[in-house]
């Protein structure tokens, strides 16, 4: 378990849909992973590219991120947004010598509480595998 | 920076797994904490207090409260923190409950993951600028949208109140699926009763605009100042000019299955939906009118004295401007031939529920009737409950009306065939309402035999002499744990509720979630049970879970109270999050402009910048992330705001 409980896992999600699923498998108190640490941004187009890569770089051993279902966004096409943002990231963060396991994104609405729990759950035994990413010693970063 | 943080016990709901003690000394020796500290109930009235006489004492200018969601609290603490003189926006909350507490099974790690987000919340809340919400005037008129029981409520009670209603009906005629019936429970009284009045006061009432046989095409703006677009369909009727009269129909060639009786019986191609139809106008269907199909006939505007008939009618544009928007869009019912153990479409005598209530009014296909096709009169009849509903092939809710429907057929059944032997098969007999109980008990007492059990088969292959003719049910009776055949003349099947058929569609049009399966989610389920996510727009009825009459004109006049409350209030708060722009970064590249879904983003004609028109402006941030000289920021999220949260939570 002290092994596992040094991986830091960060899941930027959309307030909107996301959060409120993460708020739901609370209310059902659906048991999950505790390595998986929330944050709530407006929309997942909010989610800049350069969070991400600083989210490695203070230490994240993984990035969810998770947004609306396609069709559903809130501000109607902002997901489409992200997706297409994500799809180029991998690129630059697989150059990185990043895991693919380490960064993911999910549709989870705010009815799927359960599926929260489950996309945890997998995400974190993903990067509980790889073991923590050793990207920043690598690479000593100014914090 | 003075930051005061709160850790709340909710009482063992949070303390009971997380150690608050501890998390709490961790937070003092947070940078910029200036005081921590643990209370039993955070939101309580001493909890508040205890965050306000901290604020004036240590003059403190940030403050994080750990406890349940934001979603739940934030709005309280908010007000809390306003009231003793600091900005509402230099507060964070950290959902200890909902994403630790609830959700971690070990103590230890709920406590680390406790203090992580706690840390996150203070280093963000460190870096937070104060904000105002913007104010925006609402518009006194209300779109309702579906006209069946919950719609013309909500209707009703907007108009009443002096507001301008748009009852926007996508069926030539408003009353939906209560129309339909012929008594409800418990108290049999008959349907079209207590619904006509309501569905005539509908058109009577000044303040009310119905667009029957219309749809919404599209909905923009925002709370207060919805635009929408309405198209109403052709009726090739002159609704100004049509009487009602129904001579039209009488003299129509064209016939096709009468959707109001559930194709039991046939109407005209020009023909009024039903007797108390709401309007009372004619309308022509393309599909079965002689005219439009082989290009001769017209007959109906031969007898048409009043010349309503317009052949040539185009679909009609509307554009309303709307303050709130009332989703009653209803339930769509279960498809019985998807429970092919029942032989639904194969045994002309396996009826639906729905059939069954076509059946029993007098002006239904059979004139009030309960016969079997062949015209005899049944000797027996089995009532199937949960057909579609409480299992994992079809839908796993329960219908929340099928019991009480089918004892109230049972008691039809008795009360039309004396003599008649009615089996009635239940998984669990939920009778839970006013009158619900001694409405079952009513039915016991009449002779109904009750049976425990889900019938897996229904046959009409015999195994014995007596089941010759006959349909035979196959069940368990669960209680005796035995399998029995009951051979019984008719089967009606209580179907289950499912989300309406155009409900994926409309959750797009007005922005609002649905639940798993299918229906319009609401913002709280508890304290907020008729408001979705999107300002301004609620719901009512069965279109957000299935529901009978009294519960959905409660909800009906529930939303419509929101809606009201609202345009009383004249204006309504937005959050404060708007994108910005830093000139000096700029470099007016413009990638931004084509991101923002809302137009709020334009380009300076002098400077050649981007600028931001802040009345647009939703707060999504799909700009900010797209500039690559970081010009652009968020109100509320900005870059530096959410890293610092990262470098919290990661430290």
């Amino acid at each position: 378990m002290s092994e596992r409980k040094r991986l830091r896992i960060v899941a930027l999600l959309c307030r909107w849909c996301s959060y409120a699923g993460a708020d739901l498998a609370g209310v059902s108190r659906t048991k999950y992973a505790s390595d998986v640490l929330p944050i709530k941004v407006p929309c997942s187009a909010r989610m800049d590219p350069q969070l991400v890569i600083r989210a490695f770089s203070e230490g994240a051993d993984g990035v969810l991120l998770a947004g609306c279902h396609p069709g559903d966004c809130h501000y109607l096409k902002g997901n489409y947004k992200a997706l297409r943002r994500f799809m180029l990231l991998k690129k630059y963060t697989s150059q990185m010598g990043i895991e693919d396991e380490r960064l993911r994104l999910e549709w989870i609405s705010a009815s799927e509480g359960a599926r929260y729990a489950e996309v945890v759950n997998e995400m974190s035994a993903r990067v509980a595998k790889l073991g923590p990413l050793n990207w920043r010693r690598e690479i000593p970063i100014e914090t | 920076m003075k930051i005061g943080v709160y850790i709340c016990h909710c009482g063992t709901n949070i303390a009971g797994v997380v150690n608050v003690k501890e998390v709490t000394e961790y937070a003092s020796s947070l940078p910029n904490v200036a005081v921590a500290r643990d209370y039993k109930y955070m939101c309580s009235e001493p909890g508040q207090n205890l965050i306000g006489d901290d604020i004036r004492q240590y003059g403190l200018d940030g403050v994080v409260v750990a406890a349940c969601s934001p979603t739940m609290h934030e709005p309280t603490f908010q007000t809390a923190v306003s009231r003793a003189g600091m900005n509402p926006y230099m507060f964070q909350m950290a959902s200890i409950r909902e994403h630790v507490s609830w959700v971690t099974v070990d103590p230890e790690e709920a406590t680390e993951k406790a203090k992580k987000l706690v840390e996150a919340a203070a280093a963000r809340v460190s870096l937070q600028e104060p904000l105002a919400k913007r104010r925006i005037p609402v518009r006194q008129s209300v779109l309702v949208v579906g006209g069946g029981i919950a719609g013309i409520e909500a209707a009703l009670k907007c108009a009443d109140a002096g507001k301008k209603v748009y009852l926007v009906e996508k069926e030539p005629s408003i009353g939906g699926h209560m129309a339909m019936f012929d008594k409800t429970f418990p108290t049999l009284d008959c349907s079209q009763c207590i619904l006509t009045p309501k569905m005539v006061e509908v058109v009577r009432n000044e303040n009310i605009e119905l667009l029957d046989y219309s749809e919404v095409e599209e909905i923009s703006g925002h709370v207060g100042d919805f635009k929408v677009s309405v198209v109403r369909k052709p009726r090739y009727v002159d609704s100004t000019k049509c009487t009602g009269c129904g001579i039209c129909s009488t003299k129509c060639p064209g016939k096709a299955p009468d959707e109001f009786n559930m194709g039991m019986s046939k109407r005209k191609a020009i023909y009024i939906p039903f007797p108390q139809a709401v309007p009372l106008k004619a309308l022509i269907d393309r599909d079965s009118c002689l005219y439009y199909q082989k290009g001769i006939c017209k007959v109906c505007a031969k007898f048409c004295t009043a010349g309503a008939i317009d052949f040539d009618q185009e679909p009609d544009h509307l554009s309303l401007e709307v303050g709130a928007v009332i989703l009653a869009t209803g339930f769509k019912p279960f498809d019985a031939r998807r429970a092919r153990e029942y032989g639904y479409g194969k045994y002309p005598n396996v009826i639906t529920s729905l059939e069954f209530e076509r059946m029993t009014s007098s002006s239904g296909p059979t004139g009030g009737k309960l016969v079997l096709k062949d015209g005899r009169e049944p000797e027996s009849v089995a009532i199937i409950h949960c057909v579609g509903s409480r299992n994992v092939n079809d839908n796993l809710y329960c219908s929340k009306i099928c019991c009480m429907q089918s004892l109230k057929h049972a008691h039809l059944l008795k009360e039309h065939i004396p003599g008649v032997t009615v089996y009635d098969f239940f998984i669990d007999l939920r009778a839970a309402g006013k009158g619900y109980e001694e409405f079952y008990r009513r039915v016991m007492g009449e002779g109904t035999i009750m049976i425990r059990g889900r019938p897996a088969l229904i046959t009409d292959v015999p195994s014995a002499p007596v089941e010759k003719g006959k349909l035979v049910v196959v069940a368990e009776d669960t209680i005796l744990s035995t399998v029995q055949r009951y051979p019984v003349d008719m089967a009606i099947l209580s179907i289950g509720l499912e989300a309406g058929e155009d409900a994926k569609e409309l959750a797009r049009t007005f922005t609002c979630s649905r639940t798993a399966d299918g229906f319009f989610l609401e913002k709280h389920p508890k304290l907020a049970p008729v408001s979705t996510p999107t300002a301004g727009v609620f719901i009512a009825g069965a279109c957000q879970g299935p529901k009978d009459i009294p519960d959905s004109v409660a909800q009906a006049a529930a939303a419509a109270a929101e809606a009201l409350a609202m345009m009383g209030k004249g204006y309504f708060e937005l959050e404060p999050y708007v994108a910005r722009v830093t000139e000096e970064l700029c470099s007016g590249c413009g990638v931004c402009l084509n991101l923002c879904a809302y137009n709020a983003l334009e380009k300076d004609p002098q400077t050649g910048l981007t600028k931001v028109v802040e009345a647009l402006c939703q707060g999504c941030g799909a700009c900010v992330a797209a500039c690559p000289s970081n010009a652009l920021d968020l109100d509320g999220f900005k870059t530096k705001q959410v890293a610092a949260e990262l470098e919290g939570i990661l430290a």
